[in-house]
């Protein structure tokens, strides 16, 4: 295809001596260009592909094999004996299980604040919406801290509970702005208010028209807020404390990062942690593909919605 | 329009106008209750999220006071006593406090000279014709995106062990012996750094590839006329028809200069690499949240905070008078 390009426009540039000469240094720069560049994505390419390709093959490797370094391209004494360890973890289930309830509820409260406020916003005949979006901006340009928002958590009796994952964060200014410009667009004043003088009220306009519209939307703020939710650490972390409740994320940590600590910092393990260390090294790799797979096979296909995210939350007013 | 009734209103009736020297106002009342009584369903559905804002960031904001006070939790957050900067003058007093900011500017500024990589590979990717190797390159520089912030520390530890792990083995062969990165504290800044380049430097590069996509065609059929190169071109033509982007996202990356990652760090900190690890959020979250000094972690994360928000309109000011580009 690209020489076709070049031979047409070589076709054009002849009836005029000088341009051809330009054209030629030219289109030999640009090839040499091209090398260079694509070589540079190679590079990029393998860099970031790389660690991905390890934790992959290192997953159906023998830990042996993988400990001793002979892991390198390919897998080595293929097994899947740290899948099986894997499943057999009762703790992994349970902390899979409530991530999975965690993230759907946490997406469905999300959608619920997010949908109404960001509709009700993108009216121009709504008064006072200015004031409204001001009131709501400024949570992204201050905040009271860990601290106070920990205490109004902890006041409201959240503490242990899957609420104090889901809830404090459900609704964010990002996500209102961006569905706001969604519907600015998509459902125009114009319509809403002929509706509104054949009779409609506000909140049918908005369930009956509004939401049959907002299918990619909805998909956007949803895979935003599940991402995010599925890969939460830090609020489980300082509000949940029973094992029961703990989210994927939560005994990863533990797994991948605190008995590893121990083991290569110098101080003197528990017996326990002994325990999560021997467990480690087994299925360190596997737990890591079980913990990212779901939302590495999802995005390929749904890329078009979290580009379309980025780009609606980019736009300035 | 009611807001010129009120002003044609002034100049027919001038000695009104000293007595309610702004008429604009209660139209704009009126108006508002006017829209509350027709449009009310509209406040109805927004409600729940303005009050969502008013419990999780308000009264957060709100109870931001105990920094100034001895917070007693029988005494609740107006109860307790005022101390005045009593808290932060133990911070700015104690000696970890050089420390704390030390390492938390150095991270964010070494996280800043680094800006550009993402903008690079946009442009990089950008002069790919053949679609199915550019999309195969976006899509596998965005995957990085998706693993959580766990798994790359759980990744880091792997491949980063002194006994077991990968790096080690590779720098084995060339006759080094084995680093104990994660412990070192000359190490921990560049891992962090770094190894948030390579979640994020793909994800990064969306929005320039948006803006470069959005290039006028006949500037490059122009340049090209005149003799240059895809290099020029990309100088000349690509790079400033990005700038305003990439000025506001600069701009942004100072909102949050002063937090750093921190979940991240907190996630590398260890006692072996603390003197280069601990920065002002980790602080917070351990004098706060594990010893529950309550009072004194949210004078620090105040102070945080504050930082954060002058450093955002000051960089916001500077942008305005040098350039264009500005976020208001």
């Amino acid at each position: 295809m690209r020489t076709k390009n070049e031979t047409v426009k070589d076709d054009k540039h002849r009836m005029d001596g000088t341009r051809v000469v330009h054209k030629a240094v030219a289109s030999r720069d640009d090839r040499w260009f091209d090398r260079i560049n694509t070589a540079f994505l190679i590079g990029v390419v393998l860099v970031i592909g790389y660690p991905l390709w390890f934790v992959l093959i290192a997953s159906i490797s023998d830990p042996q094999a993988v400990e001793s370094g002979k892991v390198w391209i390919w897998p080595v004494d293929f097994t899947i004996d740290g899948y099986l360890r894997v499943f057999a973890e009762n703790s992994i289930w349970i902390g899979y299980r409530n991530t999975i309830v965690y993230t759907l509820v946490g997406v469905a409260l999300h959608l619920c604040l997010v949908l109404p406020c960001a509709y009700a916003l993108s009216r121009q005949y709504m008064a006072g919406r200015t004031a409204v979006t001001w009131y709501i901006l400024f949570t992204m340009l201050f905040s009271g801290g860990i601290v106070p928002t920990y205490l109004v958590v902890k006041d409201l009796g959240m503490l242990d509970t899957m609420w104090a994952v889901v809830v404090p964060g459900a609704a964010g200014a990002w996500s209102i702005l961006v569905g706001r410009a969604f519907f600015k667009q998509t459902v125009p004043n114009e319509l809403a208010e002929s509706a509104k003088v054949d009779g409609a009220s506000d909140i049918q306009i908005f369930f009956r028209i509004a939401i049959p519209l907002s299918a990619p939307i909805i998909a956007t703020l949803a895979l935003f807020h599940g991402v995010g939710l599925w890969n939460e650490y830090f609020k489980a972390l300082i509000y949940l404390s029973e094992r029961d409740k703990f989210t994927l994320q939560l005994v990863l940590r533990e797994l991948l990062v605190v008995s590893q600590e121990a083991s290569q910092g110098e101080a003197g393990s528990a017996d326990s942690l002994v325990e999560q260390q021997r467990l480690a090294s087994l299925i360190k790799y596997a737990v890591m593909i079980v913990a990212s797979l779901p939302l590495l096979i999802v995005y390929p296909f749904l890329q078009r919605f979290f580009t379309q995210g980025v780009l609606i939350g980019s736009v300035k007013e | 329009m009611s807001a010129r009734t009120g002003l044609e209103m002034t100049r027919t009736l001038p000695e009104e106008a000293t007595v309610r020297p702004a008429p604009v106002r209660p139209s704009r009342w009126s108006r508002l209750r006017r829209s509350l009584r027709s449009n009310w369903q509209l406040y109805l559905l927004a409600a729940p999220a303005l009050i969502f804002f008013l419990i999780f960031n308000y009264v957060p904001m709100y109870g931001a006071q105990i920094a100034f006070k001895d917070f007693i939790a029988s005494q609740g957050i107006w109860g307790s006593d005022w101390t005045g900067f009593k808290h932060f003058e133990r911070f700015f007093d104690s000696f970890y406090f050089w420390r704390l900011l030390r390492n938390t500017l150095v991270l964010s500024v070494y996280q800043v000279i680094l800006f550009p990589l993402p903008i690079i590979l946009a442009l990089a990717l950008n002069e790919v014709k053949n679609v199915f190797f550019k999309r195969f390159a976006q899509t596998l520089t965005y995957a990085p995106h998706f693993v959580s912030l766990v798994v790359v520390v759980g990744m880091l530890f792997a491949f980063l062990d002194p006994r077991t792990g990968l790096v080690n083995h590779v720098i084995g062969f060339v006759g080094l012996g084995p680093i104990q990165f994660m412990q070192d504290p000359d190490w921990f800044r560049h891992l962090y750094v770094w190894s948030g380049v390579w979640q994020t430097l793909g994800w990064s590069t969306i929005i320039y590839l948006a803006a470069l996509a959005g290039v006028n065609p006949e500037l490059h059929q122009a340049a090209e006329v005149d003799g240059a190169n895809r290099l020029q071109r990309i100088r000349h033509v690509n790079i400033p028809a990005i700038m305003p982007t990439v000025m506001v996202l600069f701009i942004l990356d100072f909102g949050s200069f002063m937090s750093v990652g921190f979940e991240k760090v907190l996630l590398m900190n260890n006692s072996l690499n603390s003197s280069t690890s601990d920065v002002i959020q980790t602080f917070v979250y351990e004098t706060g949240l594990l010893q529950g000094q309550y009072s004194y972690a949210a004078a620090v994360g105040l102070f945080d905070s504050v930082i954060n928000i002058i450093l955002l309109v000051g960089v916001n000011q500077l942008a305005r008078r040098y350039s264009e580009n500005s976020l208001w």
